[in-house]
Parts: C-alpha cells; structure tokens; sequence
C-alpha cells in the first residue's frame, strides 16, 4: 500500500513537471515548422527562416534595445532604494516601522495596471511626457520592495559589533558603509539586482499604461500576437527559453561543483 | 534612528531616509493620491479643464451601471450592468484560479518537501523555475498554439479517438483559466512548499504510528501547518489572475471580458484617463479588500504573505 502511495506521488511529480515543459517545448519546436502559422501540426518540414526573419525585423531589435536599457535602469535604482530601505527599516522599531513596512511590502500587491496608470497621472500632472522614463519608475515602485525584503533577510544575519569596532578604531562613516556593511550585503544586492532586471524584462502590465508608444520586448511580443502571428515569435520564444536554461545549468554546475568542494572539505576534517 | 546617525553619519542617514522617502511618497503614495482625485474629475477637452465643468462628481463611477445585458445566473436570467458583470466575473474566475492553483499544487508541494529524495529536490526545484522565468507573455501565447482548434492537443485527442471533431477550446473563459492556472502556479507552488518545509517530519510519523489516516495527517497536522504558505499563495495567484491583461488579452474569445482590459479601453480606446483612474480605483480596492479577507480567514499578518 505505502509502495503504490510512494509510487503514484512520483507519478504526480513527473506530470506535473511534462505538464509545465510540454507548452514551453511545442512552442519552441513551432519555430522550426516551415509553416505560416505558429503550430507544429501539420509538420512541414524543418526550416531556419523564422530566424532569419526574425533578425530582419528591425522593431525587434529596437525593443529588445529598450527592453535591456530599462532592466538596467530599474536594477541600478531599485538596488540604491532597496538597500537604503532595508538599512532605514532595520535600525527601526516600533508602530512606525510597522507603518513603513506595511506600505512598502503593498506595493507588491498592487496590481500593475494601477501602478501604470497612477504613475502616468502623476508624472503627467508635473509635466512629464509618457515614455519609458516612466515605465521605469512605475516598475522601481514595486521591484524595490523585493530587493528590500533580499537584502533585508541577509542584514539579519550581520554583526553590529563589527561597525562598532571599525568607529572605535577610527573610521569614518563612509569607510564603515563601503567596507563593513555594503561588502556584507553583496551577495544580496547581487541576488536582488538579478531578480530585479527579470522582473523589468518581463514587465507588462505597467509598461503597457506608462510607455507612451515606445516598445519594450514584451509589448513587442504582445502586439505580434495579437496582430499578424508568424512563427518569428517561436523563434524568439526558443533564444530566450535557451538563455534561460543555459544560466539554468550554469547555476545548477556551480551548485554541485560547490556541494562537492563542501563534501570534500568534510572529509578531510574527518582524516 | 540615532543609532543610524551614530554608525554612518548625518550625511548618509538623510540620504537613505531621502532615497525612502522618494520612494514611498514620488512612486506610491502621490501618484495613488492623484488617481484618486482624477477619478471624480470629469472628462474634458483641454480647454474646459479648470474651467466651470471641471467639478467633482462621482459620475466615472457610476459608468459601471451603464449598459446592461442579459446574465444567466443558477438557471434564472437578470439584467446586469456589462461592467458589474465584467468585474464579478472576474473575481469569480480568479477565485477558480486560485482554487485550481490550491488543489493542483499543494501535492507537489508536499512531495517536494516531505517525499522526494532531498538530493534531488535542488535539481527538481531548479526545473520548475525554469518555466517561471519564461516570459508571462509567452506561457500565454504557448496555449494559444496548444489550444487552436487545427492544434497540437485536438490533433493528438483525435489521433487517440477520444474526441470526433476538434473542440473549440478557446471559448468563454474557458482559455483564460487555462492559461492564468498554467502562469501562475509555482507562485502557489513554493510558498506551500516552504512551509510544509518548515514541518518535523517526526510529527507526520507520530500521527502515523498512532493510527491516523493519511487524510487526517494532511487535514489535521500538514494543512494547519502549511496556512501561512497557503495564505500567501492564495494572495499572490488572486492578485496575480486579478489584474492580469496579457493571459486574458491572449487567450480570451468574443465573449470574455476581464476587468483589467475594461480598463485599458477606458485609457487607451476611449482616451478617457479619469473614468479609467475610477475603474483602476476599483480594482485596486477589490484587491485590498481580498487580501484583508483572506488575512482574516487564515489569521496571518501582511508580513506573513510577502516572503
């Protein structure tokens, strides 16, 4: 009885696993049907062009240029407010970092058409254009809470004697940020910087409300789909699942090469 | 906040509290302020604005009572405003979601945590991240291709002689769901899957030896165990479904409407930026709303669901 439990949970896990590749696999396998329309049945035949069309389009290289000008913008400035916060929300306490932390974690929630249109208002209000600009700042407002909550986590696991230590010895303010804290917070402010220029890649919602015309990959995407679909798209769906599996196994390699360092160093303290 | 000045100096402590403040007040608290006061603004040519016409009134809210139409609800027919219909329906549909996210994840999740060979869970975790990363737009758009009536899933149902004609699967909502279950699942998946973690195992195995069944164990001891990761779960996949617009815009037919492109017709068709801000209002208050219920239904704090 336990067996056959044990067994059909493996069973579950396995389907559920096909059932999260398989649309990924037919989508990217439709780039390579020499077919007008996006599907892989009927099978035409093998064919490259879509890639090739897809390197013709030039809107596409244009999206894909602000797509990756925006990631950067949002990554570098959620990372500058997400560090800040975190730092200004851990030495506080009380109702007020209760206040504080409510209203920053919120802003995950707040769905993205809200956060598009309030921040078009706004910035339209003030005299700002629509643009990507905007977009931008629309996206910092809830990519720099996560960052924060990254960062966050890590700063609880930092000693503050070690600052104490760097005044008493006579360093200055900023040498005990630069060289105590900050170097501390790395791996998370790297972590958070990753999580952040994803999330702006993949960024919709917001974008869509503040871009004023302007393209950004996803849109690009978007209006491809709704409007005359070629197999292009799969092409571009296949290069960007490829860059996602390759930092997938490049992760995976340095994690077990990282478990087998670890397990050799055990070893040899047993010896 | 002393502290803070005593460690990095009066310089880089008003910095970061600037840095905050810019955040907190620029990019969330002004621009949701402004929303709010645009919604009872009427709609103007530019030259009217300011002028005469330009008075408060709650008349963008009260567009949602335009226009009705015919709904069937439990076998009886009534007249309903089409953007009070759009709006429950969509509620309605994310709670679907939610649900379907609920039921068909948390078993994953337990075998994640308490089955699977915790060697190979880094590996198996790893491969579910693989499809989140994938691009909202284009989990959506890979339902399409599978979903198309001359597609790859009626082919193979016909192949198998399950069916005698293509089905029409994008119709109604019936795509929608589809594809919302489909692109936000692991966002049910690993909150559950962190917190059944969190459980000694020691616990299931006692329930075990003194006799209780396998329903009980995840009713009594698991399920309670697991309700901050389901509360989060639950929040994230209903905001999630809730103001989607790609899944909807991709996979939606003639005859779904979500109330996120209600609202993009609002400021993108009809130009109308101030009865979208009332709309946008609405939604934003629908969402605060379902969270604060489900906080109190599972009795979990904000702090609990934003890990």
């Amino acid at each position: 009885m336990h067996k056959l439990r044990t067994t059909l949970a493996h069973l579950y896990m396995g389907a559920f696993l096909i059932y999260l590749i398989i649309p990924l696999v037919i989508m990217a396998g439709a780039a390579f049907n020499d077919s007008k329309l996006p599907s892989i049945v009927p099978w035409r035949g093998w064919t490259l062009h879509w890639f090739y069309d897809l390197f013709q389009d030039e809107r596409m290289w244009v999206a894909l240029f602000n797509t990756m000008v925006v990631a950067l913008a949002v990554a570098v400035i959620s990372i500058i407010i997400g560090t800040a916060s975190a730092i200004l929300i851990n030495s506080i306490s009380g109702r007020i970092r209760t206040v504080i932390y409510g209203l920053m974690i919120s802003t995950i929630l707040i769905p993205g058409a809200v956060i598009g249109i309030s921040t078009l208002l706004m910035w339209n209000k003030l005299g700002v254009p629509p643009g990507l600009h905007l977009s931008v700042l629309g996206q910092v407002s809830y990519i720099a809470a996560m960052v924060m909550l990254l960062v966050l986590a890590r700063l609880q696991t930092f000693d503050n004697a070690l600052e104490e230590a760097a005044l008493d010895l006579g360093a200055s303010h900023a040498q005990v940020m630069r060289r105590i804290l900050l170097p501390h917070l790395y791996p998370a402010i790297g972590a958070g910087g990753a999580v952040a220029f994803f999330q702006s890649i993949e960024n919709f919602n917001v974008t869509q409300f503040t871009r004023g015309g302007v393209d950004t990959l996803t849109v690009y995407v978007f209006s491809k789909v709704r409007s005359g679909i070629t197999p292009t798209i799969n092409a571009l769906a296949l290069i960007m699942i490829s860059i996602t599996l390759l930092i997938a196994i490049w992760y995976e390699i340095s994690r077990r090469r990282k478990e087998r360092i670890m397990l050799a160093g055990m070893s040899r303290d047993d010896e | 906040m002393q502290d803070l000045i005593r460690r990095y100096g009066v310089g880089l402590t008003g910095l970061m509290v600037l840095l905050v403040a810019f955040w907190l007040l620029m990019l969330v608290i002004i621009p949701n302020i402004t929303l709010f006061e645009s919604s009872f603004r009427p709609y103007l040519p530019v030259v009217e604005m300011g002028g005469p016409k330009d008075v408060y009134s709650p008349n963008n809210y009260l567009k949602v009572f335009d226009g009705s139409v015919e709904t069937t609800i439990l076998g009886m027919t009534f007249m309903v405003p089409v953007h009070i219909r759009t709006f429950f329906l969509t509620i309605w549909y994310s709670v679907t979601v939610t649900l379907a996210c609920f039921v068909l994840a948390y078993p994953v999740a337990f075998y994640l945590a308490k089955i699977a060979n915790p060697k190979s869970v880094p590996t198996l975790l790893l491969l579910l991240f693989v499809p989140l990363w994938v691009s909202e737009v284009l989990r959506a758009f890979a339902w399409w291709i599978i979903l198309a009536l001359k597609g790859p899933l009626n082919s193979l149902l016909l192949s198998l002689s399950l069916i005698d004609k293509p089905v029409r699967w994008i119709t109604d909502y019936d795509a929608v769901l589809i594809g919302l279950v489909y692109t936000y699942i692991l966002f049910m998946l690993f909150p559950i899957y962190n917190a059944i973690s969190s459980l000694d195992t020691n616990q299931i195995e006692a329930a075990e030896d003194l006799g209780a069944s396998r329903w009980r164990i995840h009713w009594r001891i698991v399920l309670p165990h697991s309700k901050p990761g389901i509360a989060s779960g639950a929040v994230m996949v209903f905001m999630l479904s809730a103001g989607s617009l790609l899944v909807p815009s991709i996979l939606g037919s003639t005859t779904s409407q979500w109330f996120t492109q209600t609202i993009q017709q609002w400021m993108n068709d009809a130009l109308d930026w101030n009865t979208a801000s009332a709309y946008a209002f609405l939604l934003l208050f629908l969402c605060t709303a379902f969270v604060s219920l489900v906080m109190w239904i599972f009795r979990v704090k904000l702090s609990d669901i934003a890990k």
